[in-house]
């Protein structure tokens, strides 16, 4: 396998695994929401002398903590297939970068979960996350791939989010010559904070809808 | 109807005058009334889409109303929601408990959200556990429960704050009859607790056993408002059905039939069918049978019908629920 800069294809797998799962994470959010929302679980916290923002809080801290527990046991898997982090405190750096980008993804899922119907159609959200996550640096450079396609894929959130993992865990590997490769980090920070910025409002409207 | 008239004195803990509720160009509710008197079970009958649940998600501070007034423990739901929502618990068509948890941790995972301290959401835990007849199974995960325990638990987690006013939308829809008998025991001990009950359902049976007082649904608002007696009577009260084996019989029947039913029995020839209304159900039966016996007819089959939901809804609206509509 080529990897850009000559390094190990399983530094730069890895990484991309990692954000992967951290990515597929709305589906699960939209999965549980669906659940309790056609199970007369929301209801019923709705109908109960509480804050209904504490409905959703709740789900969010439950997703962060699942997240975690996702993440930590890939980390531990992966050195069992070679990948050696070498980053230090740069280790934690990542995983905050990961958690960052799956709390973005809590107000997609929250949405997502309040729009679709039922539990089946929230699993179909993998037909569309799948393409998705493989357009991005996650399995391979974009500047292997066709120009347009590159393109596309450098600018997908979690390749943002995928180019400074690898470089804080210590697993570098040549990036890009586009701005927004070269702007990795600021991106991976920025990207998140807009998909909160979108979905964080579209997922609180649509909660309010209930009451409509 | 004349509970309306009297407004709502200090007897009564839901009243709700004229409530409007629309979807897009559907009216949910269409000037929907309703009364229930502290410390009953009040019955809420009606086909799907008559209104029964847009009308008790209003009342649950659920869904916003458009127009109307209504008040639940003496508080307007919409003014007073968050005060409302202390004093009523609510049980929906689904038993919103998680399977992952045991029927003791969801109970105190509850008692915890109303803020109940440790010490006291285990201690009412074990007392709903108790009272809901499900201390043997309390520590078994929820997965493993039957659909009527499921619904006990359910209504357990609506009951933390023995709330004043109780909303039970469908409690035992798709349950066997051994469950929802335990849930209706569940219930009759919860009123005689001094709890409200406002029980929504599609079954004139279990309003039958339970409610005291019944409204009728259809179209967004009630048609009508009596106990379930005082429904039957309207839809005809009992009737006694007799199918024979050879049409030439049909005469003979009716004129057996004609001595012990109200009125005139009716006769279907291409269902070989006389049927007729009867109040005193079992002599009139016993009477039936032994006379055809008697004079040698050749009965099919012989049996007392109770008026269904479909036949208090044909008589006052003279037409039949949506289901039957899109099945024939």
């Amino acid at each position: 396998m080529t990897v850009p800069g000559g390094g190990d294809y399983k530094d730069f797998l890895m990484p991309g695994m990692f954000v992967m799962t951290t990515a597929f994470g709305f589906i699960n959010t939209a999965t549980l929401v669906v659940h309790d929302s056609t199970k007369g679980v929301i209801d019923r916290f709705r109908s109960m002398p509480m804050a209904s923002s504490a409905v959703v809080a709740g789900r969010g801290m439950t997703d962060l903590l699942v997240a975690c527990a996702e993440l930590g046991i890939l980390m531990l898997t992966a050195p069992a297939m070679g990948w050696r982090p070498d980053g230090g405190w740069g280790f934690l750096a990542a995983f905050g970068l990961l958690l960052w980008l799956r709390f973005a993804l809590i107000w997609l899922g929250v949405w997502l979960g309040l729009l679709v119907p039922n539990p089946e159609a929230a699993g179909g959200l993998f037909a569309v996350a799948f393409p998705l996550t493989m357009i991005s640096s996650i399995f391979v450079a974009p500047q292997l791939m066709p120009d347009w396609l590159g393109w596309v894929a450098a600018w997908n959130p979690i390749s943002s989010t995928a180019a400074p993992a690898r470089d804080l865990f210590g697993t570098p590997v040549g990036g890009g010559d586009s701005w927004v490769e070269q702007h990795a980090l600021l991106m991976a920070g920025v990207w998140p904070l807009v998909l909160t910025a979108v979905f964080l409002p579209l997922a609180v409207r649509r909660f309010q809808r209930l009451s409509r | 109807m004349n509970d309306y008239d009297a407004g709502c004195d200090d007897g009564c803990a839901v009243h709700a005058e004229g409530l409007e509720k629309r979807y897009g160009e559907k009216r949910a509710l269409d000037g929907f009334d309703l009364t229930v008197r502290t410390g009953t079970v009040h019955g809420l009958l009606g086909p799907n889409g008559a209104g029964r649940t847009t009308a008790v998600r209003i009342l649950s501070t659920l869904v916003r109303l458009d127009g109307g007034r209504a008040t639940v423990a003496g508080l307007d739901v919409a003014r007073s929601a968050r005060e409302v929502r202390a004093r009523i618990g609510l049980t929906g068509q689904y038993a919103a408990v998680d399977e992952v948890l045991t029927g003791r941790q969801s109970l105190e995972m509850f008692g915890r959200l109303f803020h109940l301290g440790g010490g006291r959401a285990r201690a009412r835990a074990a007392e709903l556990l108790e009272q809901f007849d499900l201390t043997g199974a309390a520590d078994k995960g929820v997965g493993d429960y039957s659909g009527g325990m499921r619904r006990r638990l359910d209504l357990a987690a609506s009951m933390i704050l023995a709330p004043a006013v109780l909303f039970l939308d469908e409690p035992t829809t798709g349950l066997d009859p051994r469950s929802r008998g335990e849930v209706w025991d569940s219930v009759r001990a919860l009123v005689a607790g001094g709890t409200t009950v406002l029980l929504t359902t599609q079954y004139l049976e279990e309003a039958d056993r339970l409610a005291s007082r019944i409204t009728v649904t259809d179209q967004g608002r009630s048609i009508a408002d009596d106990t379930p007696d005082g429904l039957k009577n309207l839809a005809g009260g009992d009737r006694i059905e007799v199918v024979v084996a050879e049409r030439s019989d049909i005469p003979r029947v009716v004129k057996v039939v004609a001595r012990v039913a109200d009125g005139e029995p009716e006769s279907d020839d291409s269902e070989l069918r006389v049927h007729g209304s009867v109040t005193d159900r079992v002599a009139a039966l016993t009477d039936v049978a032994r006379t055809l016996q008697d004079e040698g007819v050749r009965v099919e089959d012989i049996g007392l019908r109770r008026p269904s939901l479909d036949d208090v809804f044909l008589r006052l609206t003279g037409h039949r629920t949506e289901k039957e509509e899109t099945a024939v």
